[in-house]
């Protein structure tokens, strides 16, 4: 069987030195929604300003949603008693499913709010210590944030990949997925072919924030109008051995960046964890080579179904289905030429 | 839910305000069958529930596609199927179907790819579509189809342009070549322009939006009918019905054909896909094309040797098609804007594969 699907295959780099694919583990447990990945990623590419400082009436989110000119977004849950009790009810059901996993810890410890820990980072005093070992911690039984960072996926299966006709999208040596904007003519196929909503032509947006400053000498155009843009895995700054803006300024370390192999070995890590201290709600998303886009380069670990944080719950690439859908085209065509054909029997002119 | 005074300044929350409202009284958390909420189909799937989205954001983006991708699916449908007419009126010695018809597909040719490259963000790019090949992207392959008709229908139609003036135009030696190569290069006309025609389905399908993905199975079928009955349409308003006949036909079986896939369009899907196709703008588009193909189709059957009748039927044709492809065009994109169009399927084929015991290809996981 055909298969028309692109994979990052052996990566190579311009030396042709062998390369480790990159990516994230986004922790959205110890994500505090302070929004300096949002601002650093902005700052570093250069993106331009999305609509007009509107307040958008979702929690602590202005900003809305990935897309052409927001390349992370951080998403604010509040939730009630009900849906922290859902949300442990449906994490514990995927626990047993019997899926790879860890098994389900017999009983749930009441306050986990205490218990959740906090991964290491070199810490200035002891005290700055304490406090990162036991996090003051704003939940209470009947209220909870939810605060995640998204990313473009840097799918294994990018859909945004294969179905882009000028090849503008492409694999760099660390298996990310990159516009080449200087190719993309704006056709906005790949648009429809992310199932996570993430990449989209860039239509608006602008680089001054003012009329007034509209004739300032700092104003700038807006960057690759009218071709396709998002996250790069900051590419300028992986060829530099540096992390990706947004990795580097998290100060929680919510934002992880590494080689993908190993940012799932950490996320496995994490949720089991979290399942030990009771923390069934805890789930990963995109760290299963198996699943509809073959896994994802920047893996999550949740809190809550997916869907709830504006994810997709089943994404398929859509390529998977591309040789079923030519062989209908083909035998569309040859039916189509064969009615043609008949309907000309017996028409020639006496 | 208030914790504290000042949540009372807190806008309430969208999607869990609207779901509140919709759940049955002493239910805990399952909502079946979308009973109670008349907005919404009845879902075929109790088991799964609408829970939550994100403040009701899209979870999948629409391609930023307009009517000037509608005009040139139509456009598409009506050169492939015309250059499929001209090379029969060309072989049954029909001079003036063939002659209306390559001229036609040229028009439909060059105002389809106008639409086409005005639909870009970056017209002035077009061509970077042909600095590769590649099989993975409809788009692509489709734009290597696209030039491959043109091409050919280019010079059917120049050798028409040329007679029609009385071979007045330019052409010196190459007049003979032309002339040897018109047969053979009418009939790639029509081999490209079956594909021309039907490659539109995979372009469409080819894309995580959720009604466009799931028409897969009959998508390409539509389209090529569509196209058959709205080439056919066109011809039997610019050619005289003495040379009509076989558009006539092919007018009828391509509105009988369109008629049975429009209904299996929406067969393989979930209520939430199909959605959008029944509903809304599309719907309305889609109920009009279904009157307009009925009579058309009728009307070249019994009437079309009455040239007043054939010119009717043949708008009518030519318009249900146009409309067939803004509405399928305006589904998908409408099929974007509610998550719930993601969302309830996608839980749902999840929901599917589980109960069939299959747990290793979910997206979450637990370790
Ligand atoms: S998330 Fe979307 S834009 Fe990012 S790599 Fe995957 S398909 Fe492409
Ligand atoms: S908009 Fe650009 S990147 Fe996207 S599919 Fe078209 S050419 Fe490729
Ligand atoms: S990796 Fe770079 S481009 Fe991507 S979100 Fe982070 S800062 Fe932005």
């Amino acid at each position: 069987m055909f298969d028309f699907r692109e994979k990052p295959g052996q990566l190579i780099d311009a030396h042709g030195q062998d390369t480790e694919r990159k990516g994230f583990f986004t922790d959205t447990s110890i994500c505090i929604g302070c929004k300096a990945c949002e601002v650093a990623c902005k700052e570093w590419n250069q993106v331009p300003m999305e609509g007009n400082l509107e307040l958008l009436e979702s929690s602590y989110d202005n900003t809305g949603g990935l897309g052409a000119n927001t390349w992370r977004h951080v998403a604010f849950i509040e939730q009630d008693e009900e849906q922290i009790e859902k949300a442990r009810d449906s994490g514990q059901k995927l626990i047993s499913l019997g899926m790879p996993s860890i098994g389900a810890p017999e009983t749930r410890e009441k306050d986990t709010a205490k218990h959740i820990g906090m991964p290491e980072f070199g810490s200035p005093g002891t005290r700055i210590k304490e406090k990162v070992d036991n996090p003051p911690n704003p939940d209470t039984p009947e209220f909870r944030w939810l605060m995640s960072s998204d990313v473009c996926k840097h799918c294994t299966f990018a859909g945004c990949l294969d179905v882009c006709p000028t090849g503008a999208l492409y694999r760099t040596e660390y298996g990310t997925v990159v516009v080449q904007d200087d190719i993309c003519n704006g056709c906005g196929t790949c648009v429809a072919g992310c199932p996570f909503g993430v990449i989209e032509r860039r239509d608006t947006g602008t680089i001054h924030t003012k009329p007034d400053r509209v004739d300032s000498r700092y104003a700038m155009d807006v960057k690759h109008e009218g071709t396709a843009n998002k996250c790069t895995l900051c590419y300028d700054r992986l060829v530099d051995d540096q992390v990706p803006a947004c990795a580097q300024t998290c100060p929680t370390t919510s934002i992880k960046f590494g080689n993908q192999s190993e940012m799932v070995e950490s996320a496995v890590e994490r949720v089991t964890t979290m399942h030990a201290q009771g923390s069934t709600e805890a789930r990963l998303y995109g760290a299963n080579t198996n699943d509809g886009v073959g896994g994802i380069g920047s893996v999550f670990l949740l809190l809550d179904e997916p869907e709830v944080y504006g994810l997709p719950p089943d994404p398929q690439v859509p390529t998977k289905d591309l040789p079923q859908m030519y062989k209908k085209v083909g035998i569309a065509a040859a039916g189509m030429l064969a009615a043609a054909a008949t309907a000309f029997v017996g028409a020639r002119k006496k | 839910m208030t914790l504290s005074d000042f949540d009372s300044y807190r806008p309430a929350h969208e999607g869990r305000r609207k779901k509140k409202r919709n759940r049955p009284p002493g239910n805990g958390r399952r909502r079946g069958g979308g009973g109670g909420d008349g907005a919404r189909e009845m879902s075929m799937v109790d088991d799964v529930e609408f829970s939550d989205s994100y403040y009701g954001r899209p979870i999948v983006k629409p391609p930023p596609w307009d009517w000037k991708i509608s005009a040139y699916l139509f456009a598409g449908g009506v050169a492939g199927g015309s250059g499929m007419l001209a090379a029969g009126a060309d072989a049954a010695g029909l001079e003036k179907l063939r002659r209306n018809t390559r001229l036609t597909a040229l028009g439909a040719t060059i105002g389809g790819t106008g639409f086409l490259i005005l639909d870009l963000g970056r017209p002035e790019r077009f061509l970077h579509m042909m600095r590769t090949f590649k099989v993975s992207s409809p788009m692509n392959i489709g734009t290597w189809i696209l030039s491959g008709f043109g091409t050919a229908a280019g010079v059917v139609a120049a050798i028409e342009v040329d007679r029609i003036t009385g071979e007045k135009l330019p052409l010196g030696p190459l007049r003979t070549i032309l002339h040897w190569v018109e047969k053979p290069t009418g009939a790639v006309a029509a081999l490209f322009g079956a594909p021309l025609a039907s490659y539109t389905g995979a372009l469409l399908a080819d894309t995580a939006v959720p009604t466009w993905n799931a028409a897969r199975d009959n998508l390409s079928y539509l389209f090529v009918s569509s196209a058959a009955m709205a080439s056919s349409g066109v011809a039997m308003i610019t050619t005289p019905t003495e040379q009509t006949r076989p558009a006539r036909v092919l007018a009828t079986a391509g509105a009988a054909a369109d008629l049975y896939f429009a209904e299996k369009l929406t067969e393989p899907m979930h209520p939430a896909e199909a959605e959008p196709l029944q509903t809304g703008r599309a719907g309305k588009k889609l109920r009009w094309a279904k009157g307009l193909t009925i009579a058309g189709g009728i009307g070249a059957a019994l009437l079309g040797r009455n040239r007043i009748a054939a010119i009717a039927s043949g708008a009518a044709l030519a318009t249900a098609s146009a409309l067939t492809r803004m509405a399928v065009l305006e589904a998908g994109i409408d099929s974007t804007k509610d998550p719930r169009h993601v969302v309830e399927p996608q839980k749902a084929r999840l929901e599917a594969r589980r109960a069939q015991g299959i747990v290793d290809d979910s997206i979450t996981t637990v370790g």
